[in-house]
């Protein structure tokens, strides 16, 4: 990616984040630095726990750091922003709602007329193939197509930062495929910068120009890894020896910090 | 054997289900109306007629009903506006919560017509003790019950509204509302079946008429068919209110994901 400009958007800056529990205190995060340029592509793997969520939090303004800040464009971060798009790990769909109205919701509150809110959302929701469901109430939908709403809901008001805790943790291998496929589309065309979480080391590979790898108690970076591959990937560059490598290593590093865990 | 019989009994309707119990109470009616032990309290329908006829022509059934009614649905209303915002300030502010929380545990499980002596003795008599005795009774349960659906709102909704730019006033507005609708519409039903309850306990301050007042008067001269009809009328009232309460539940909150 040389040749294009690197500016800084998002600097985190030795955040630190401590829980206090009925159990004493808790170190979830323990001085991360990440410097994060504009419209790059972050993928975060680790350990269940290592406080990917905590980290997203901080960045999406939900959470205050104990210590340490994050920066957006050089402004400190002080509570949400509709320039920081969120796709919840739970979801967070307002049950009350319909699909549509869902969607329009971010629209509405920026003051959209109905019609125009109407067909932002629908276009978002041919997106994530749900057309046929947009007058239904999630309780009416499953895990994966809920997840489908919900990332809907945080493109449609057109974040500059998306930030994604494992959005397509719930979908199959086809959907999953093609969802990869739109947000590397819309990451390209939109200039978004990306902070996406996943278990899945296949899928941060084929996303990310960098995988952070955390590791557990406390939560640090252990290692950043660049993919040296180039984009448009598919299905193919799977098979790419380059591929089968990077997928060894990261592997290997979250697979160690598991058994860390495990201990 | 038997399980055949059970598939067979699965197929009754709900509502035929309704038509044999209403049967099955108008049997052991009859049978306590003309058991010589139970006659007296319990005359058959011809004379819950003849009662209901009396009552009609003279005027009293009508002004009872309107009396009480009037009682229920001020008491009630008064219930309902203070118990809202009562709710919501407990929810949100520690100090209110930890000094009326107690209160309100405190005085729930006095029956209200322990403390109707006082009211009459503070409001005087005539419908202001009535409304403030179905008042308290109904504001406590309501508050208790949308005190919880308050605090029981899922937060990572309110963090999708803000990150999707909600400020407070629409999180309150677009969020916090639609979350409660459901505990609200839990308390107004519990609060009406209390606001019943209370209705006898109530019309214990020299109300002259009313529903309550006149089954006590009813009882003073025996006449056991007109305050068999009264009982009744008041469980009628307090069926069509649930189903009123149901219907709106369905209405509103069908997006709910438990329903019974
Ligand atoms: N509100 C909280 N109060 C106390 N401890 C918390 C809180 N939120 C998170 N933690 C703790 O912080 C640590 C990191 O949690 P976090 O949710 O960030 O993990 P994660 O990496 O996202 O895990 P997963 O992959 O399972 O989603 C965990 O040990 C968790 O118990
Ligand atoms: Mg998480």
């Amino acid at each position: 990616m040389a040749g294009k400009e690197r500016v800084t958007k998002l600097k985190i800056d030795n955040v630190k984040k401590v829980y206090s529990t009925r159990n004493g205190e808790m170190t979830a995060l323990n001085g991360v630095n990440l410097d994060i340029k504009e419209n790059e592509f972050i993928c975060v793997v680790g350990p269940s726990g290592c406080g990917k969520s905590t980290l997203l939090n901080i960045i999406a303004g939900l959470d205050t750091p104990s210590s340490g800040a994050v920066y957006i464009d050089d402004r400190k971060i002080e509570g949400t922003g509709t320039e920081r798009g969120v796709v919840f790990q739970q979801y967070a769909l307002f049950p009350w709602l319909t699909v549509l109205k869902n969607v329009m919701f971010g629209l509405k509150l920026q003051g959209k007329s109905d019609a125009e809110a109407k067909e932002i959302a629908m276009k978002y929701i041919k997106m994530v193939q749900l057309e046929d469901f947009v007058n239904h109430y999630p309780k009416e939908l499953s895990g994966g197509m809920k997840q489908r709403v919900a990332i809907a809901r945080a493109y449609a008001v057109k974040p500059e930062v998306l930030l994604m805790d494992e959005p397509f943790g719930a979908l199959d291998a086809q959907t999953r495929t093609q969802l990869q496929t739109e947000l590397l589309k819309t990451w390209e065309s939109e200039r978004k910068t990306c902070f996406f979480i996943t278990h899945d080391v296949d899928e941060a590979i084929i996303l990310a120009q960098r995988v952070i790898i955390m590791s557990a108690r406390p939560g640090r970076i252990k290692e950043i890894v660049d993919i040296d591959i180039p984009y448009p990937r598919d299905q193919e560059t799977k098979m790419s020896p380059r591929f089968m490598e990077l997928k060894n290593h990261i592997w290997s590093q979250v697979y160690q910090e598991y058994l860390e865990v495990r201990k | 054997m038997e399980k055949k019989k059970k598939s067979l009994l699965q197929t009754i309707p709900g509502w035929a289900w309704v038509l044999i119990s209403l049967a099955a109470a108008i049997l052991l009616w009859f049978a306590l109306s003309i058991n010589p032990k139970t006659a007296r309290s319990f005359p058959f329908i011809p004379a819950i007629f003849e009662a209901v006829k009396k009552m009609m022509d003279n005027g009293a059934l009508v002004q009872d009903f309107c009396s009480s009614m009037i009682s229920i649905l001020a008491g009630f209303a008064l219930g309902f506006v203070t118990a809202v915002p009562v709710a919501f300030l407990m929810a949100w502010y520690l100090p209110v919560r930890g000094v009326l929380e107690p209160w309100i545990q405190f005085i729930r499980n006095i029956p209200p017509l322990a403390y109707v002596p006082l009211v009459v003795i503070t409001a005087g008599v005539g419908r202001k003790p009535q409304i403030i005795v179905i008042w308290i009774a109904t504001f406590l349960i309501m508050t208790v019950t949308i005190y919880q659906g308050v605090r029981n709102i899922d937060n990572t909704l309110v963090k999708a509204a803000k990150v999707l730019g909600a400020k407070d006033r629409d999180i309150f507005i677009k969020v916090i509302f639609p979350a409660t609708t459901p505990f609200i519409l839990t308390a107004v039903r519990l609060g009406i079946s209390v606001a019943l309850t209370t209705l006898i306990a109530a019309e214990t301050t020299g109300a002259t008429a009313g529903l309550g007042m006149r089954i006590r008067s009813l009882a003073n001269s025996f006449e056991t068919a007109g305050m068999l009809m009264y009982i009744i009328i008041i469980g009628i009232i307090g069926l069509v209110m649930e189903k009123i309460i149901k219907f709106l539940e369905g209405r509103l909150t069908g997006w709910q994901e438990k329903r019974e």
